[in-house]
Formats: structure tokens, C-alpha cells, sequence
């Protein structure tokens, strides 16, 4: 019985007439998934993890008390920190190197940092054409901070709840 | 003997033993913060809490309580898990748990014992208390608000030091440690409180946010700015030294080390010769040159001297190797002339026994009666100082002292300013002389403040004689000691390197190292090869100069002023072009067309150990025979005073004068000291 049902759907072409019915479906009833890129974007989630940027307080004062944290947990050793007391006494990094091109996104730098000065944005559109481009400083850091500060902020809030 | 169990271990100790000893015996570790092996046991932080089995119904101390028979001793039950549990909740009451911004995260013993022993969250919600930080000096930085109150800087004060200057003040909520009168902490060893510190409470001024401990490359040499030979740690991170720390070696430095070890370590980055410089023949100034040129300069000056006019001079900072490296090039040129000692000191260098420290530095812990004659053990040798007094602290030792008077934080006998009071101690009429008839182990030390003199050899003939008459020499105690300032002196000497010549017939010099007043001597028309690491008083006089390697940038051999050998390690890689010194006078001879039988360094080192068979025992001491030295012809200048070898602890090498740090203590110390003596004299 199984070879006749078998034999018969094959010559009638059933699997094709299948298939073609959800190639037209789609085709006519659900919506386009196909987005037109760099006029719309995908959502993303709080916790996306893009470009790195070095946060401050609302008073203008870095977050980065170059406690090294973040240095000693990348696993892909791309960030590098040299500090040294500021002029009222308190420490602050002189350097603050991420190496875009070694690092792995995994996002462990900012679960170590206790003060949430570094965070993986929202950012992902820094394409650039030079690798060298790519060696970030702490002035660019800081410049992406206050760029994104106010979604970065939005994004803290909203991933709070499950920590 | 009490024997007692442990864990289940039985353990059988020396009566007096405490029980944290005991465990440590058997390699259990009791957490403490304020018991330190060599400091006083005041038991106050309560951390080190055992249970004792048959005693009383709660926790004891353990650094406290000493064993006794029978007892069962259980360091991991319930009951002394809660009881830290109880006492780190309350250390951590008022500690401010800023551990990222503190500079002893990492290395933090509250840290670690907090995460054994510590709650995840606080049950105080009432305010922390702060307190004001003092003002130590230029080395030590404080944050007192972290301070348990352990009591292990004030103890190291009183006990280790000998200055009284930190204490505990006020009671209860508004215990502070501090200076009693603000002001800074004057001990050459004061950078030692940093390291027994439990807490970030004081923290080391010039490394204050530089690194954490786990990114720093840990090398082990040992330290060349006084004769001590002090086993120290270097931390290096990216090609610079960062911090160096003592190291536990218990016949030399314990685990102390002075603050010029400790702290001159910028002195490596200033100031320092980087490439080969040559003076032009034109306009008479220096300038950068290849090393084929600089060498090729020094080549043909060397071949156009004769070679009884040729002399090498080595410096207070120069190893074994390139000392020997250089004698062979000498003698390769037919040159006997060569000297190590050219901070003129002047004595017998025939006997080995006559220049060394015969008793050892462990050895003064067995004298009973200890003579310094010419010298000022504190600045010279500051952790042989540190042994002195604790041999005084121990058994109350009675010190005479001829020469110059100083503060040595332990009483002595000041039995006169010039070789007179030598003389008179020989005749034996003095009281000191009749408490070193009656020692059993006496011993004499003889500084270089005596020997920098024309009749130096003289007053090491007298200093013989005394040794010899007041019994300082037995089988099995030798009590003759000369202690040296320069950390390449005996190693150079033990190789032969001093000589007799007439320096003012001298054409031609080669300085390795080489930046003393000398210099001044050498004659105007003179060819001077200078070989060193920093850009100093040697190198201003240069007409060639090779860029050397400094003492953490090469493992080489040094001989301490006991005799110790000992072979060290190479933390970062030297500068520029700088080499190491023994290779660049190896290819010297290259280029000379007489190359140096030995290719690498461990074939120089066996050729070292075959002509010097003492240098094999590494970190051994060879004791020589007990011979006769010094020279009784030499007319003796019994009034004039002695003076003291060193004037300012601080800058006594090229490393220490490059140091911005070294400056600061001179400035902060050194002035200070003299301005209170100014003031307490008017």
C-alpha cells in the first residue's frame, strides 16, 4: 500500500505542488524580512555587544578608575592600561589602549569593570579602511562614550532587572 | 618537648612554641594579619583563632597560646569557621572595600582571607568611619581609613628599626596608628613597613598605581648598592623595572632590605648611555657613534700606548666576569696595572681573611662584644646594622664604637674619634678592652671610613692585633670583619684586580664604572675608555664611551663583603645598544686582533671557576685561612679623626644620583636630619 501511495504522489508531483504553495504564500501574504540596510536597521538587544566606550558620570568625571580589572580578564589580551595618580591624587589611567583587531567581543571587560566605565555599545557600523584605525585610544574611547551615553545608559536600565 | 595534634597530625615542637608555629611546621596555614615571624606577638586582629580540644569552651589565639602537652588543636571545625567568620565581618566593618583603586589589590591578605572567611554582603548600615592620612615622606603613601590596626608597622618600628616614631593613638572608635608629632619617618628601612602591611593602608609612594602584581615579571637577582649582597625581587613589566621587594634569605637580609634598594630603581631609566659616543677630534665634544667606530677609536688608542702605561680601573658596581673579562685584555696587552679600589681606600688586599667579613652577617648573632671602628654601619650596611641591633635586642651585646658618633638605634660606648682610642684599647687600660677580654665570641669591625687613608693599611695591621689579643680568633670564631660599601669590591679584589702603579704615568685608562673623585687624578693628556650605564662624573671625562648593562639587565656574578657568592638574574634587557659589560670588552679584543679565550658566558665562568675555585660555590662562603696582613711599617696618624665612609645614604652610586627619588629622600632626610642637629645645637 505504502509503494502505490508512494508511486502515485510522485507522478502527480504533490512535494513540488508543496513546496511552490508556501513559495507563493510567502510571496503574496507574509511581509519581507529583507531590510533596506543602511536607511533601516534591526533591533537589537540591551545586551548587544558592539564598539567599546569609556563611560563617565553625569558631572563630566571619567569612570575609569584604572583598577586594570578589564586588562587582566580579556582573554584575547587586547586591552592595555597604564595609570599613574592625577594631579589631585586620584588614579586615573594615562593609557588606554583596546586593540579592536584582537579583541573578541566577548563582553567579560565590561562584567569586570565595578564602576561600568567600559561597555560594549550599541555601535556596530565602525567599519574603517586601515587596521591602524582600529588600535582605539582612550580619546577615542571616551569620544564613543559620550556619543552613545545616552543609549548606552537606556540599555543599563532596561538589561538591569537580570542582574 | 610538648606533643600535640594538629588536625590529626601529631606534632612534637620546642617548648614556647605557639600553636600557629606548630601548624605552620606541618604546613597548615592559620590566617592571621598581625603575628609576623619576627616581630612581637600582641594578638590583636583575633584572625588566627583555633579551636583547642580539652581547653576552655571558645576559640583561642593561636599566634598567642603556646603548645602544651596533649593538646587536640582542630584549625578548620565549625566552630573557628564562625568565629573568623564573626571576626572578618567586623574587620571589614570599617574598611572601605575600595580594593579597585587600592594598589594592594592583588596582593591583599584581607582580600584573600575576606574571600575565605567573608560575607557577600554587610549587615552595618550605619556610617564608616574615615581617617585622615599622614604624611610619611616622600615613600611611603598612606590611606589610613584602610588600617586594621594590626600593629605590624609600629612593632617593625620599635622592634626591627629602632625608631619609636609610629604608635598607636587614642582608644576604641578613635584608634589611629600615626606619628605622634607629624612628621616623617626616618629609618633607612622604612620601605619594609610597606611590604608587612596586611592592608593598603601604606603603600609604596613611587609605585602608587603603576601595576598589579599579576602582570609584573618576577626576576630574582640580588642588589648591588651597598656590599650586602641583599636577595632582592625585581617586578618588571614592558622592558622596566617597576618596583623591586626583598627576597628571604636568612644569613644575609632576612626578609628586610633598606630604602636605596628599594626605591633607587628609577634611577635605571635616567640618565642612562644608550648608544657609543666618541669625543670628535675637532670640536673636542662627544658624539654618537657605531659601535664598529667607538670600537675601532678605542682599538687604536689602546695599540698606540705603551703597555706599562696602560691601566684598567673598575667601579663599585662591576661584576666578576667583566672584571676578570678585563684583566685578561690587560694582560692580553701586557698590562699588570689595573685596581679596584678607586674610591682610595688603602689596605692589604694580599689575604682573603683580611678583607672580608670573616664572622658573616648570621655570625653577629652569636657575638658578645662587637667593636666598629671607622664606620657607620647604618648607612654603609644598613641591614647589617639591623642584625647589630638585633643582636642587642636579643642579649643586650655591649657595641663600642670608634670613630665618628651617629644615632645607630642601639646603645654603644663611644671610645673616641681617632686611631688614639685603638691604641689604647690595645693597651688594654679601658673598660671596653676588659669587656672584650672577657667575650667569649668578640668581634671587631673595620669600615672603610678607616681605610680611606693614606696609612689604611697600617690601621688594618692594628686592628689585627687586636683581633689576635683579645681573642677574636679561635677554631671555630673568627671575629675579624672589614665591611665594604662597594658591591664589586670583593668579588674584584678575590680575582686579584688591585695593583700598585703610579697613576700620573697613566696614558691611557679604562673606566668601567669608574665615578669617583679619581677621576680628578687622572692627567689631562690621558686617553680615558669609559665602559658604564649612566651619564655621569666618568663619562663627562671620556674620550670614548661604551654603553654597559646595569645590575638587573645581566646575570652575573658578585661576591658580598662576607664572601658570598652569589650569581644573579637578569630582569629586563638594557637600553638602546647598551651590552652587557664582559661582551663588549670580549669584542674589544676582537677587535684588538687578540680575541679572549672564551665565547660565552658560561665558558668565562669556567674560566673563572679554574683559576678561582671558590666562585663555584654559589651562595656558599669559602672562609679563608687566618693569615697575616697589613702592613706595621706604614707610620700611623693616630690624631687624625676618623671619618665616616659615606655622607649621604642616598646618593652613594650612579643609579642612586640619576634617581628622582633618591633625590627626594636626600632633600626630605637627609636636610632635615641636619637642620634638626643645627637646631639642637643652638
Amino acid at each position: 500500500m505504502f509503494a502505490f501511495d508512494k508511486t502515485v504522489r510522485s507522478f502527480l508531483l504533490s512535494e513540488i505542488v508543496q513546496g511552490l504553495k508556501l513559495t507563493f504564500m510567502y510571496m503574496f501574504t507574509r511581509p519581507r524580512v529583507t531590510i533596506n540596510y543602511p536607511y533601516e536597521k534591526g533591533p537589537i538587544s540591551p545586551r548587544f555587544r558592539g564598539e567599546h566606550a569609556l563611560r563617565r558620570y553625569p558631572n563630566g568625571e571619567e569612570r575609569c578608575i584604572a583598577c586594570k580589572l578589564c586588562e587582566a580578564i580579556c582573554p584575547a589580551l587586547a586591552i592595555t592600561i597604564e595609570a599613574e595618580p592625577r594631579e589631585d591624587g586620584s588614579r586615573r589611567t594615562t593609557r588606554y589602549d583596546i586593540d579592536m583587531t584582537k579583541c573578541i567581543y566577548c563582553g567579560l571587560c565590561q562584567e569586570a569593570c565595578p564602576v561600568d566605565a567600559i561597555v560594549e555599545g550599541p555601535n556596530f557600523e565602525y567599519a574603517v579602511e586601515t587596521r591602524e584605525e582600529l588600535y582605539y585610544n582612550k580619546d577615542k574611547l571616551l569620544a564613543n562614550g559620550d556619543r552613545w551615553e545616552a543609549q548606552i545608559a537606556a540599555n543599563i536600565v532596561a538589561d538591569s532587572p537580570y542582574r | 618537648m610538648p606533643k600535640l595534634t594538629i588536625n590529626g597530625t601529631e606534632v612534637e615542637v620546642e617548648p614556647g612554641t605557639s600553636i600557629i608555629q606548630a601548624a605552620e611546621m606541618l604546613g597548615i596555614e592559620i590566617p592571621r594579619f598581625c603575628y609576623h615571624d619576627r616581630l612581637s606577638v600582641p594578638a590583636n586582629c583575633r584572625m588566627c583563632l583555633v579551636e583547642v580540644k580539652g581547653g576552655p569552651p571558645k576559640p583561642v589565639a593561636s599566634c598567642a597560646m603556646a603548645c602544651a602537652e596533649g593538646m587536640e588543636v582542630e584549625t578548620d571545625s565549625d566552630m573557628v569557621r564562625k568565629a573568623r567568620k564573626g571576626v572578618m565581618e567586623f574587620l571589614l566593618i570599617n574598611h572601605p572595600l575600595d580594593c579597585p583603586i587600592c594598589d594592594q589589590g592583588g596582593e591583599c591578605d584581607l582580600q584573600d582571607q575576606a574571600m575565605g572567611y567573608g560575607y557577600d554582603r554587610s549587615r552595618y548600615h550605619e556610617n564608616k568611619r574615615a581617617v585622615k592620612d599622614k604624611q610619611l615622606g616622600p615613600l611611603i603613601k598612606t590611606v589610613m581609613t584602610r588600617c586594621i590596626h594590626c600593629t605590624r608597622c609600629v612593632r617593625f618600628g620599635e622592634e626591627i628599626a629602632g625608631v619609636t616614631e609610629m604608635g598607636v593613638l587614642n582608644r576604641g572608635e578613635d584608634v589611629e596608628i600615626g606619628t605622634f608629632v607629624d612628621k616623617v619617618i626616618s629609618t633607612e628601612l622604612s620601605g619594609n613597613m610597606i611590604d608587612i602591611c596586611p592592608v593598603g593602608a601604606l603603600t609604596s609612594k613611587p609605585y602608587a598605581f603603576q601595576s598589579r602584581p599579576g602582570e609584573l615579571t618576577k626576576t630574582e637577582p640580588f642588589d648591588v648598592h651597598d656590599a650586602v649582597g641583599s636577595n632582592i625581587r625585581v617586578d618588571s613589566r614592558g622592558g622596566e623595572v617597576k618596583r623591586v621587594l626583598p627576597r628571604l634569605h636568612e644569613d644575609i637580609n632576612e626578609e628586610w632590605i633598606s630604602d636605596k634598594t628599594r626605591f633607587a630603581y628609577d634611577g635605571l631609566l635616567n640618565q642612562r648611555l644608550d648608544k657609543p659616543y666618541v669625543r670628535d677630534a675637532e670640536t673636542g665634544r662627544l658624539r654618537q657613534s657605531s659601535w664598529h667606530e667607538a670600537l675601532a677609536v678605542a682599538a687604536e688608542a689602546m695599540v698606540n700606548v705603551k703597555a706599562n702605561r696602560m691601566c684598567g680601573l673598575v667601579g663599585d658596581l662591576v661584576d666578576v666576569e667583566t672584571t676578570v673579562a678585563l684583566k685578561d685584555l690587560l694582560k692580553e696587552m701586557g698590562s699588570e696595572n689595573h685596581e679596584c679600589r678607586v674610591d682610595g681606600a688603602m689596605f692589604d688586599t694580599s689575604e682573603r681573611s683580611g678583607y672580608i667579613m670573616n664572622t658573616t652577617i648570621a655570625g653577629i648573632e652569636e657575638a658578645d662584644a662587637i667593636l666598629l671602628v671607622g664606620t657607620l654601619p647604618r648607612w654603609e650596611a644598613s641591614l647589617i646594622n639591623a642584625r647589630i641591633r638585633k643582636t642587642w635586642v636579643d642579649k643586650k651585646v655591649p657595641v663600642g664604637v670608634i670613630g665618628p658618633e651617629a644615632d645607630l638605634t642601639y646603645p654603644y660606648e663611644h671610645l673616641g674619634d681617632s686611631v688614639n682610642a685603638l691604641k689604647t684599647l690595645k693597651s688594654g687600660r679601658s673598660d671596653f678592652a676588659k669587656t672584650l677580654k672577657d667575650a667569649e665570641k668578640p668581634m671587631i669591625i673595620i669600615g672603610m671610613g678607616a681605610l680611606y687613608r693614606p696609612d689604611g693599611a697600617g690601621i688594618q695591621a692594628l686592628a689585627r692585633e687586636i683581633a689576635d689579643k683579645f681573642g677574636m680568633i679561635k677554631d671555630d670564631w673568627n671575629g675579624f670583619n672589614m665591611l665594604h660599601t662597594a658591591a664589586g669590591r670583593v668579588g674584584a679584589l678575590d680575582v686579584g684586580f688591585s695593583g700598585d702603579f703610579d697613576i700620573d704615568k697613566m696614558r691611557l685608562f679604562y673606566l668601567v664604572n669608574v665615578d669617583t673623585e679619581i677621576l680628578d687624578f687622572i692627567p689631562k693628556d690621558a686617553f680615558v675608555i669609559y665602559q658604564g650605564h649612566h651619564g655621569d662624573r666618568g663619562a663627562m671625562r671620556a674620550d670614548v664611551i661604551l654603553p654597559g648593562a646595569a645590575y638587573t639587565e645581566k646575570s652575573s656574578l658578585y661576591v658580598n663583603t662576607e664572601g658570598r657568592v652569589q650569581l644573579s638574574a637578569r630582569a629586563v634587557f638594557p637600553p638602546g645598544e647598551a651590552r652587557e659589560d664582559w661582551k663588549i670588552i670580549r669584542a674589544l679584543s676582537e677587535t684588538l686582533d687578540k680575541p679572549l679565550a672564551y665565547n660565552d658566558v658560561f665558558e668565562l665562568r669556567e674560566r673563572i671557576t679554574t683559576e678561582w675555585a671558590h666562585f663555584e660555590n654559589i651562595d656558599g662562603i669559602v672562609k679563608p685561612e687566618w693569615s697575616d696582613f697589613g702592613d706595621k711599617e706604614i707610620e700611623v696618624d693616630f690624631d687624625a679623626p676618623l671619618a665616616a665612609a659615606i655622607d649621604n645614604f642616598y646618593m652613594t652610586n650612579v643609579i642612586c644620583r640619576a634617581s628622582e627619588i633618591m633625590a627626594q629622600c636626600a632633600e626630605s632626610f637627609v636636610e632635615d636630619s641636619t637642620e634638626m642637629l643645627r637646631e639642637a645645637a643652638e
